[in-house]
């Protein structure tokens, strides 16, 4: 099982972070939002200065690539806990 | 001894009224914690410790208000004590606009791949500059995929 985290950040504020906090877990960068568009997971001039960003949600895909659990917080706040996924793939198995 | 000299040395007197000033500090506690609370799910999802730091504040300034207008020849802070309060109920006020309301403002993503649908494939460089595609984090048991407002 693969952990793919999506925003707009460069690719090198990623590697910064993830220096910082030790992920070795894939950081993709998306920075003109396409694919975040394309999930309909897009959060209009939420970022610095009015910009477009993503805005928190989860997927888990299975390895056939069919979506088997979502998670579309209504609270910026409440994100999905690691338990949750965990569920979810043990559900989908 | 004139009255001026007289009213100064009864206002020497009157005892600090400590309420006021650590209720304060406690509610201006209350909103800038939220950055030292807001890491952790338990007191992130919904922020009953800014909450209660804020309801300690609340009382710790009644209790002073009470003294300073009760019996205000005892007690300093009927004019400080009621600016305090009034900076501490814009703080409460700012802080509750901010969670819970602003926070609930997400998008409804009613577009967003739905269970049982294929996910759009992708390709996106990771944090070394390597091109990933889902098609390559999917084998062999699939892929947890985590949109982030970001680091900016």
């Amino acid at each position: 099982m693969h952990l793919a985290a999506i925003s707009v950040d460069p690719s090198d504020v990623s590697a910064a972070h993830c220096r910082k906090m030790g992920y070795t877990f894939s950081f993709l960068s998306d920075q003109d939002a396409a694919v975040i568009k394309r999930y309909d997971v897009l959060h209009r001039g939420a970022g610095p200065k009015g910009k477009d960003i993503a805005r928190p949600a989860e997927f888990y895909v299975d390895g056939s690539g069919t979506v088997r659990w979502v998670n579309l917080t209504e609270n910026i706040a409440v994100r999905a806990r690691p338990g949750q996924a965990l569920d979810a793939i043990d559900a989908a198995k | 001894m004139d009255f001026a000299d007289f009213d100064g040395k009864i206002d020497m007197k009157r005892k600090w009224n400590w309420p006021i000033w650590i209720g304060f500090i406690v509610a201006v506690g209350g909103l800038f914690s939220y950055e030292w609370f807001a890491p952790f799910p338990i007191t992130r999802d919904f922020p009953w410790a800014n909450l209660l730091l804020f309801g300690i504040g609340a009382v710790l300034l009644l209790v002073g208000l009470f003294r300073a207008f009760g019996r205000p020849q005892l007690y300093r802070g009927k004019v400080f004590g009621s600016i305090f309060t009034a900076i501490a109920l814009a703080l409460f006020a700012f802080f509750s606009y901010e969670i819970f309301y602003v926070l609930k403002q997400v998008p409804l993503s009613a577009q967003a791949p739905r269970v049982g649908q294929k996910a759009p494939e992708f390709s996106l460089p990771d944090q070394n500059g390597k091109q990933v595609a889902l098609s390559d984090l999917l084998s062999p048991n699939g892929a947890v995929l985590i949109f982030y407002r970001g680091y900016w």
